[in-house]
């Protein structure tokens, strides 16, 4: 690591610490699903980006997620802290078994049946032999977590930086997959799947775990964004939930680590800046946006800051 | 002492509020910021009309001049039916815009994700824009009020029809299997009592992912009931009214407030097959016939003109808007300058019979501390082929 990007990680982190004192409690429970969402993007970016299937199901996984640690806070009682491992648990066997036969199908044939998984998560999480878990139309209500050990926060500060420290974990364990042999496999079936199997890596196994891995990031996101917003229902976890993530890791950028906070805050806000443009057609201005971005950044804002950074160097 | 003591305590107490002018964070001498949001985008998009007519609603009374003299500052956000995203834009009202208040929250669901929320927050969650029945419960959640009939009223109003015309019916229930269908059949088992077992000969559901009811319209055919409560959507509704007259099935139908749109259900049903359908309603249909001379509908009809141009008048959210938005303008009047949130809510929760022209007539909106439904009456309307018909008198549940 040279001396430069260790001072860039120090300002960074210095500023991502203060941010939760400088803005109001609405500004950080908005960056809190910013960091939510960006969780959610680097595991659909393993996937997508980085293995090179496509998924159009990923909010179900974040449904998931989310539904693990609201039964299990809700029925059992279990800390909201606790819940993460076994959400995050839960969607990595579900993901894994999901990829296996998957695994069959290529590109947009993959698409097709991820976007199958994703239209019918929320009519199953309304289907009458689970209401009793799921709570059917209605949804779980959870309680917020206070801060513990009488840390002088308050409760949205606390959900913050608890969020941050687990996004940190999470980035820190896609950053070393990704630069390991592991990722440089599932680059090399993304890029040439034939010479990747010849070169003695296991295909079917490598993109099973691909998705397996990618669910669980997407899963450990959705039992976040549960704690966040206090509440899961079918209808928070429709399939645009799905498309949106695709948009996230286009905008933000396919194959790049940073690429997941920048589509993370591209989808959190850009909508709600449509909103203010206009109410008529919210959608189509954030399809301007969309196609804006697209057009001026073809590499996502990712690869626009690697161009920037390296002309500036050159 | 103590005689002084409580005279003096009387007395402060009793210091009327219009005295002096309290402010909370929203509302000051020139205007009253009220937050909203509606689904403008996203798979519900068609009930953004009603946002859209509540924002005319107000741009037009600002116009005359507001209320006791405040602007209304209508802030409506999209929240795409999502409740994450209600959650989300509920928090930027109340701590970032400072509203005084949340008023029309669309769905049951997004209410439901920040119900708690605003009752931690004591901000009202006023006149929310969904017909379930929690939101009545003043007791336990002070702070939100609904203001629709709700489903358990309409259903115990069927309920005390059938009792009162067909003592000796055999009822047949159709219902959606999740919370507003169990919330109408709830209704109607409380409207028949300790004699619902008798009344009620077969109950089936479906899933709104079933594809068609067909086979438990059969199933209640069977059953022998002479009367059938039809509590589906839209696109159900249709089907069993279908259903039910292809296989020769006529017993008395009782159609949910829910599915009454000509356009939508009873055309693709079959308006001969729709014939004698009962239903409830509380508003005036701006395109019956009846109304086309009727004054009470003329500021409405004026407003749309100037105000909703575009906007087509049949569409029945925009009847809703309006009549909703005047309620809270009652409400804010009542208010005088004591726009305080517990106000607010004090006034909202202590509307007596006030008269919109807008509802039906005789219909009228009364609230009390302990009673949180705003409209608590509708009338019964039969389908004729053509029109909705209304007859018999205005009917409570009480």
């Amino acid at each position: 690591m040279s001396k430069r990007t260790l001072v860039i990680g120090i300002v960074l982190l210095a500023v991502v610490c203060t941010l939760p004192f400088i803005v109001s409690n609405y500004r950080t429970f908005q960056l809190t699903l910013v960091l939510v969402y960006a969780i959610a993007l680097l595991g659909l970016n393993i996937l997508t980006g980085y293995n090179g299937q496509i998924s159009l199901g990923h909010g179900a996984f974040y449904a998931l997620g989310a539904y693990c640690t609201a039964i299990l806070m809700d029925h059992w009682g279990v800390p909201y802290w606790a819940t993460i491992p076994v959400a995050g648990a839960v969607c990595l066997v579900v993901g894994f078994l999901f990829g296996l036969p998957a695994l069959r199908l290529e590109g947009l044939y993959l698409a097709l049946a991820t976007f199958a998984l994703g239209v019918a998560m929320p009519q199953l999480l309304k289907y009458h032999l689970l209401e009793k878990w799921t709570g059917g139309v209605q949804g779980i209500v959870i309680m917020k977590p206070s801060p513990p050990f009488g840390l002088p926060l308050n409760p949205d500060q606390w959900l913050y930086f608890f969020t941050l420290a687990i996004g940190a974990v999470m980035f820190i364990l896609g950053y070393n997959l990704i630069r390991g042999r592991i990722g440089r496999a599932l680059v090399a079936i993304r890029d040439q799947h034939i010479a990747a199997e010849a070169m003695g890596i296991h295909n079917a196994l490598y993109k099973s775990l691909a998705f397996g891995v990618s669910a669980m990031f997407t899963g450990v996101a959705g039992a976040l964004g549960a704690v966040a917003v206090q509440f899961v229902a079918p209808d928070s976890f429709n399939i645009f939930l799905s498309i949106v993530f695709l948009v996230g890791i286009v905008v933000g950028g396919l194959a790049s680590i940073p690429g997941a906070l920048y589509g993370a805050l591209f989808i959190q806000f850009v909508p709600n800046i449509a909103d203010e443009i206009s109410k008529a057609a919210p959608w189509a201005i954030f399809g301007v946006f969309m196609i804006g971005f697209v057009y001026l950044m073809p590499t996502g804002v990712a690869g626009a800051v690697r161009l920037i950074t390296s002309r500036r160097r050159a | 002492m103590k005689a002084l003591l409580v005279g003096v305590i009387a007395a402060t107490l009793s210091v009327p509020a219009i005295a002096q002018k309290k402010y909370d964070a929203g509302a000051n001498d020139r205007e009253i910021k009220i937050g909203n949001t509606n689904p403008y985008s996203g798979p519900a998009s068609a009930y953004g009309q009603i946002g859209k007519a509540i924002a005319a609603y107000f741009k037009m009374v600002n116009d005359q001049g507001g209320i006791n003299g405040r602007k209304i500052d209508f802030v409506s956000y999209d929240d795409s039916y999502s409740p994450p995203k209600t959650v989300e834009m509920a928090r930027k009202l109340v701590e970032q815009d400072q509203v005084l208040f949340l008023f029309q929250t669309l769905g049951t669901p997004s209410n439901t994700a920040i119900h708690k929320y605003m009752n931690t927050m004591k901000v009202p969650q006023l006149n929310v824009a969904t017909g379930a029945t929690k939101w009545n419960d003043p007791q336990n959640f002070k702070w939100t009020m609904g203001w629709q009939p709700n489903y358990q009223t309409e259903g115990r109003i069927y309920a005390k029809h059938i009792m009162a015309t067909k003592p000796n019916a055999k009822v047949a229930i159709l219902y959606q299997n999740d919370d507003y269908g169990k919330d109408y059949l709830k209704g109607m088992e409380d409207g028949f009592g300790a004699q619902a077992s008798k009344y009620i000969v077969a109950k089936a559901s479906y899933e709104v992912t079933d594809p068609t009811v067909d086979s438990q319209i059969v199933q209640l055919q069977a059953s022998g009931a002479d009367t059938f409560f039809n509590i589906t959507t839209p696109k159900f509704a249709a089907q069993a009214i279908r259903k039910a007259y292809d296989i020769g099935w006529k017993p008395v139908q009782y159609l949910n407030n829910v599915s009454i749109s000509v356009g939508s259900v009873l055309t693709p049903a079959g308006l001969d097959k729709s014939v004698g359908l009962i239903t409830a309603a509380y508003l005036k249909e701006p395109t019956d016939a009846r109304w086309a001379n009727d004054k009470g509908l003329e500021p409405f009809r004026a407003f749309m003109k100037k105000y909703m141009p575009d906007a087509n008048i049949a569409d029945n959210f925009n009847i809703y808007g309006y009549t909703v938005g005047s309620t809270l303008a009652a409400a804010i009047k009542q208010c005088g300058d004591d726009l305080t949130r517990e106000n607010v809510m004090r006034q909202s929760a202590n509307l007596k019979n006030l008269r919109l022209e807008t509802l039906l007539p005789g219909i009228t909106i009364t609230t009390t501390p302990s009673d949180y439904a705003p409209i608590e009456a509708v009338q019964l309307q039969r389908f004729n082929g053509k029109q909705w018909e209304l007859f018999g008198d205005v009917m409570t549940s009480q």
